[in-house]
């Protein structure tokens, strides 16, 4: 029997933070649902068990439906005839398992059918799913629609659509257009009430739309006229029971196969204004990318999981010139390596979604009564935290895991380039995550606010003061060493006072920074745990290094450096 | 007289049944060492199987009987299904699950004196509890990894006096007098009409049992025997009086009202005369090239030695 949490001893060691006993207790009222609810945990350990059971129950309808389905699904991938999108039947048949073992809107509140489990919880679902298969994971993750109707929706939308959520009903955030992809402040289609029907209706043209003909859609729309900025659009939700959408095609990828990417056309679609006209992007949608990005966080270190296991079962069984080639140190180099990557984003992945949990739960806290100094202190905390670490998880996570998928093919060689195994899918399954939900580029441009403003940095001194196990003090030492250079850059940057050239060195600086914080997770994670000290030791290595070469590429750099790189444009 | 009792008994049930509209199905499950898989420490060195270095599972089979009762509870409104089990104290964990998965209750049959019963013994200590919840339906598996007798269900049904249909495959069709049923035999499927009461022993070829389901499993963690909370040393008083759903009741040899003659090793006429521990060990080899006339000759060696044909 395979089961993905079972085998995974990191899941089970994130699960036991500290900060898990202040999210739950706050997500669960202080255990007060017991009373009305029958499943409802009624202490702590109560509830750590309940997820332990539900993440047992999920890891095995991984390992023993999910997984052996990619194959099949990947091959199938999916099909459009009469204007219905249809998954492959391996993607069907993980669905119904799911909606049977009763695994939809997870974390939704229980009034809405849900488990009330923490952003924490559903995350680690994510990872165990995508390491399954990274297609049906999208499918899964969209649920996070609900979470934007359950923050931002009327009450009659919410308990018309969040029950749905729970019986299996789908999602999708339909967002971009031809032309505008990264750049959605250009969205152009066109949403105007229409007195008569007394709704909002749809007309334009949306693509590259994951999972687009789900049963429902949030739509980012134009709703004020003579607009082109983000202020004149707003957000909608269209049911696919009122059959005004066509699906004019569905895209053929080189990954992800088993997720249908459409591209729609709305054709006086009658829709749903959510929460107030023109907050659409500033507000929810911005919150619905955040949750996304942490998805991909997911996503990506489920993934490199899965290409981890293959590659380093692969070393440990081929044997060339007499030994096994895991014996070999380009071999055994890029193993740990990939592990070291692997536990790195794992722990940026899991202090992310605290950080995103710690904040909402204060932020919906608020909305039944007035937080006092202390915890209005503590929501804005974390909500810095979670606001400067989702682009940071997103370009690493999702940067990593095409590292280890790439190194996870050639451990294997000529045979990983075949069909025949599965590592050819993760590989070419990986290549989308540092490109949907925002560009690594992007997450550079979110992430980049947070070097400036010193924010990072705050942090980072927040995890010098942190008490150590003291034979970790020498890979402390590297880390302050490297903080100190980073900071050491900085002050050249801004001496030299020249923003394009900031700006043009911002990728560089934010991994920089990106490192000394995954360094000091591991730390932690060290101290916690004596097993992560060899992938400590290994990363930190690898990013000293990585910082020493990008320090050296900026300190240098000059105005003519720069005009060589322009001459292309 | 035994076998007048007997039709009597069956016949007051009928009547009874009137007026208990309640549809009841009986499902047997049980807990098996996990074969399946099997490594090098499985067997102890007398031959016989060494229970620790095997996971307890839930017998493969029972899954699907479990499945079979709940497609009959999907299409049949008022229907209970209530799982009993034999087994040690810790085979609560089976009653728990099948609840997990959808079923309505469980008994756990367990007394020492079961301890050592062959197909014959555990059949009249499962009929005797059976008897006392009088259902209309019972579904077991077809037969158990560790003991492959396939005897227990049938045996069953002969002691009630019920007709059985064995290597059931799927429900075609069910109402309040009769079902319908297909049959997966060795050369084709047969299909058949069965009235109630009956028992079906179900073909691992059906329909495979639907997941636990999360809920349900978060509201039923806590069910557990009164023995179980014992050893744990908790107060049982308060928590199945406030949630008496959480009780699994146990029920020993005496509250089936079962004779103590007839069960455990006394009621067992089946004796291991002797275990062998047998070791394949190749003794000559032959290689057959993939040309036709080697593949010619293998097939005739096959015909001449009987290996196929």
């Amino acid at each position: 029997m395979e089961n993905f949490f079972l085998d995974n001893e990191h899941l089970k060691f994130h699960l036991s933070h500290p900060l898990l006993k202040s999210i739950v207790k706050m997500k669960e009222k202080d255990y007060t649902e017991s009373k009305q609810y029958d499943y409802a945990p009624f202490d702590f350990e109560d509830a750590m068990d309940s997820y332990e059971k539900v993440l047992e129950v999920l890891g095995e309808i991984c390992g023993e439906v999910i997984a052996p389905n990619a194959e099949e699904v990947d091959k199938e991938g999916v099909t459009l005839s009469n204007n219905v999108v249809s998954y492959a039947k391996g993607t069907q048949q993980n669905h119904e398992v799911l909606k049977g073992a009763g695994m939809y809107g997870l974390s939704l509140p229980r009034k809405y059918d849900g488990l009330n489990f923490p952003m924490t919880l559903t995350i680690m679902v994510a990872e165990m799913i995508a390491r399954a298969d990274a297609s049906f994971s999208n499918i899964w993750s969209l649920q996070d629609c609900a979470e934007t109707i359950h923050e931002f929706a009327s009450e009659e939308l919410k308990n018309k659509y969040l029950p749905l959520i729970h019986k299996g009903y789908t999602c999708s955030m339909v967002l971009t257009e031809p032309d505008a992809g990264s750049d959605l402040q250009a969205v152009m289609l066109k949403a105007h009430y229409d007195d008569a029907s007394k709704c909002w209706r749809l007309n334009g043209v949306k693509r590259f739309i994951t999972n687009g003909d789900a049963d429902i859609q949030l739509v980012l729309a134009r709703s004020e006229e003579d607009t082109t900025d983000a202020r004149g659009l707003s957000c909608f939700l269209y049911d696919r029971l009122d059959n005004a959408v066509i699906v004019r095609r569905v895209e053929n990828k080189l990954g992800i196969k088993g997720a249908p990417t459409c591209e729609l056309v709305y054709k006086n679609a009658p829709a749903q204004l959510i929460g107030d006209a023109r907050m659409g992007l500033i507000k929810y949608v911005m919150s619905l990318m955040n949750a996304a990005r942490l998805g991909i966080g997911a996503q990506s270190v489920g993934l490199a999981e899965a290409a981890y296991r293959v590659a380093y079962k692969y070393a440990n069984e081929r044997e060339q010139f007499g030994k096994k080639i895991n014996e070999f140190a380009p071999v055994y180099e890029m193993l740990a390596s990939m592990r070291a990557k692997i536990d790195g984003i794992r722990s940026l992945l899991y202090e992310t979604a605290r950080y995103v949990d710690m904040y909402k739960l204060y932020t919906s806290e608020s909305k039944t009564r007035s937080l006092n100094n202390e915890e209005r202190d503590e929501m804005k905390y974390y909500q810095r935290l979670a606001d400067i670490y989702t682009p940071l998880l997103k370009l690493f996570a999702s940067e990593y895991c095409n590292q280890v998928t790439y190194d996870a093919i050639q451990i294997h060689g000529g045979t990983g380039y075949m069909k025949d195994f599965p590592v050819e899918r993760l590989y070419r399954d990986a290549r989308i995550t540092n490109i949907y939900e925002g560009t690594s580029q992007l997450q550079v441009v979110a992430a980049i606010r947070g070097i400036s403003s010193g924010a990072y940095l705050k942090r980072v001194k927040e995890y010098e003061n942190m008490t150590l196990k003291p034979e970790l003090q020498p890979l402390k030492n590297i880390l302050l060493d490297m903080t100190a250079r980073f900071e050491n850059v900085i002050d050249i940057l801004k001496e030299r006072n020249h923003p394009e050239i900031f700006d043009f060195q911002s990728r560089r600086l934010v991994e920089m920074m990106g490192n000394i914080i995954i360094g000091y997770l591991l730390l932690q994670d060290s101290n916690r745990n004596d097993n992560y000290e060899y992938t400590a030791r290994v990363f930190i290595r690898m990013g000293n290094a990585q910082n020493h070469e990008r320090e050296n590429y900026i300190i240098d750099f000059t105005v003519n450096d720069l005009a060589a790189f322009q001459t292309n444009k | 007289m035994y076998c007048f009792f007997y039709t009597f008994a069956a016949v007051l049930i009928k009547t009874l049944k009137k007026y208990d509209m309640k549809f009841k199905i009986v499902v047997l499950a049980k807990q098996v060492p996990d074969t399946r898989n099997v490594g090098k420490d499985a067997m102890k060195e007398d031959g016989t199987v060494n229970r620790g270095a095997l996971p307890a599972i839930y017998n493969p089979d029972d899954l699907n009987a479990l499945e079979v009762a709940l497609q009959i509870k999907e299409k049949r409104n008022n229907t209970e299904i209530i799982v009993v089990s034999m087994g040690p104290p810790r085979a609560a964990s089976i009653i728990r699950e099948s609840i997990f998965r959808g079923a309505d209750k469980g008994y756990l049959l367990t007394d020492r004196k079961f301890a050592g019963s062959d197909t014959l013994a555990t059949s009249y200590a499962l009929s005797k509890a059976i008897e006392k919840i009088n259902p209309d339906l019972i579904v077991c598996g077809l037969q158990a990894i560790d003991g492959d007798t396939a005897q227990v269900g049938p045996q069953i049904a002969e002691k009630l006096h019920m007709p059985q249909v064995t290597y059931v495959e799927k429900i075609e069709s069910i109402d309040d007098k009769k079902m319908v049923l297909t049959r997966r035999l060795e050369r084709g499927v047969e299909t058949v009409t069965l009235p109630f009461p009956a028992l079906l022993t179900v073909h691992g070829s059906a329909c495979a049992c639907r997941p636990i389901n999360a809920k349900r499993m978060l509201k039923y963690k806590h069910a557990h025997t009164t023995s179980e909370l014992q050893e744990q040393n908790r107060d049982y008083t308060d928590i199945f009086k406030e949630h008496p759903y959480l009780h699994i009741e146990e029920w020993n040899a005496e509250n089936v009202g079962a004779e103590e003659a007839k069960l455990g090793l006394s009621g067992s006429p089946t004796k291991v005369k002797e275990i062998e521990s047998v070791v394949l060990t190749q003794k000559e080899s032959k290689r057959f090239t993939e040309k036709d006339q080697d593949v010619d000759q293998l097939m005739k060696e096959l015909l001449e030695t009987r290996v196929i044909g």
